[in-house]
């Protein structure tokens, strides 16, 4: 019973790393998704004297993926009502080509600004419209979500990692008995550790196994994904193969790399 | 003859307040077979520990097997370790494993083939008479079933050097004769040195040998 709680604190840290490590795998897939979102619906608006190619953007800075000349027409259509015919007409002759630029991802408010100077420095371009003040709230939340989580990701594993750590000693203590006495007849350290290697590659892996039924079921009943659709978001959170593999080798590693900075901060009793 | 131990002008203590050996010059051959006796507290224990390197010299020099014991490395002392048999007062025996997976562990540590060590582990237990035991726990035998599965578990690895810490003190006359009988063989037919500590020299030996005797921290060579 006491060995089976033992095991049970060890597990349930592991489980509890896993856990929080595929959360935050999910929270940035979803920014980036939510990201990919906002940047299909964010553009910048350039006024210039003569026409501009997309190619002619990119030399000015490659993050434009696309430079889309706004029609006059559409333009025009929104002032007719305002203006007379003969005015329209000579708009027409000296109206400017406007543009609407896509970039290749969602910016900094830095790279924002540093394309408007870019762009401003350039004497055929009138005037530039950048939207920054929506952009960099919306930027700096996503931002703030993002640290949150880290921190917060990064608490759970120093505290989990003390947790184990303290769980490895106490395995060590009840087992040091049989790893002096191997000792004494010459057994390298990791022959005499061995039980300790393996009590915590067997844990690593029902951690590892508990964790992605968890997500599995998760994935399964769609509990994430109905979160996900009010932010106009659909993407997978849980890739069985290659994220098992992830929460896999670092269930793996974790309990390998403690089990291995207990066995060498252990001295031999005699 | 080879010099299996030798120790120049080596003193021995736990901490800096107190020496337990002082300054002991002695050297011990292949093939001998050692008394060390002494008071209890003399110091013959920690004596013995220094041998098999549980306690690295203070002061001096001590060579066990050709390797020099100050500050030894690890790596030295498993292989120093891998050539001797040790037999505690307290048998040190495993006790989450069978008797003859602890016999057998000398042979685990050394890379022993599977099948040689399981033949080798019977024989050991037949000599010890604790054959018919087989697949017990060493918490299900007496002290001196025990001790002798600890002397099977010293021999196991036909080590050159067998160091023995008042391995028959608790035991019955049946059981010491058994350990006593098997430390004179080891002696005489593997050519094994053996150096055992204990408060009294058996009087039923039938072999030639050394008596070392300590007193106030200082070792004496009894003819």
């Amino acid at each position: 019973m006491k060995s089976l709680k033992n095991h049970l604190s060890l597990i349930i840290a592991l489980f509890t790393i896993l856990l929080t490590l595929q959360i935050f795998i999910g929270v940035d897939r979803t920014i980036d998704a939510y990201e990919n979102n906002l940047n299909e619906n964010y553009s910048i608006i350039v006024v210039s004297d003569q026409n501009i190619s997309t190619e002619q953007f990119r030399l000015i800075n490659p993050i434009i993926n696309l430079g889309e000349e706004i029609s006059a027409k559409a333009i025009i259509k929104r002032i007719q009502n305002e203006m007379k015919n003969k005015k329209i007409d000579l708009h027409k002759i000296v109206l400017p080509h406007f543009y609407r630029l896509h970039l290749d991802s969602f910016p900094t408010p830095t790279e924002i600004n540093q394309l408007s100077d870019q762009l401003q420095r350039k004497s055929y371009i009138k005037r530039v419209e950048n939207f920054s003040q929506t952009h960099n709230t919306t930027y700096k939340l996503l931002l703030l979500f993002k640290w949150v989580t880290m921190i917060l990701a990064g608490a759970i594993l120093a505290v989990t990692t003390l947790l184990i750590l303290k769980e490895m000693r106490i395995w060590q203590f009840q087992h040091r008995e049989r790893m002096n006495i191997m000792a004494l007849f010459g057994a390298p350290v990791w022959l005499r550790s061995a039980v300790l290697f393996r009590l915590s590659i067997v844990d690593a892996l029902i951690a590892t196994f508990l964790a992605i039924s968890t997500f599995i079921a998760v994935e399964h009943y769609g509990w994430a994904q109905e979160a996900l659709r009010v932010i106009n978001v659909q993407i997978p959170l849980f890739n069985t193969f290659n994220d098992g593999l992830i929460l896999l080798g670092v269930a793996l590693s974790l309990s390998i790399i403690l089990a291995s900075l207990i066995v060498m901060g252990h001295k031999e009793e005699v | 003859m080879d010099k299996v131990i030798l120790a120049q002008e080596l003193s021995l203590a736990y901490n800096s307040n107190e020496t337990i050996i002082n300054k002991a010059t002695f050297s011990i051959n292949s093939g001998n077979f050692v008394f060390i006796t002494g008071a209890s507290g003399s110091g013959k224990s920690t004596l013995l520990k220094s041998f098999y390197g549980a306690l690295e010299p203070r002061l001096g020099n001590l060579t066990v097997g050709g390797v020099e014991m100050n500050r030894i490395s690890s790596k030295k002392l498993n292989f120093l370790r891998k050539h001797i048999g040790i037999i505690f007062q307290d048998y040190k025996l495993i006790k989450e494993w069978t008797i003859e997976k602890n016999v057998m562990l000398p042979l685990l540590i050394n890379g022993y083939a599977t099948d040689v060590s399981e033949m080798q582990v019977q024989k050991l237990l037949t000599h010890v008479k604790l054959n018919h035991q087989n697949g017990k726990y060493p918490l299900e035998l007496s002290g001196g079933e025990q001790q002798r599965v600890a002397m099977a578990r010293a021999l196991a690895h036909n080590p050159i050097l067998i160091l023995a810490d008042e391995s028959t003190g608790n035991l019955d006359e049946y059981s010491s004769n058994v350990i006593w009988n098997l430390l004179e063989g080891a002696n005489s037919q593997l050519k094994a040195t053996v150096v055992v500590v204990t408060h009294h020299i058996p009087e039923s030996l039938n072999i030639n040998y050394k008596h070392f005797h300590i007193e106030y921290g200082s070792i004496y060579e009894v003819s």
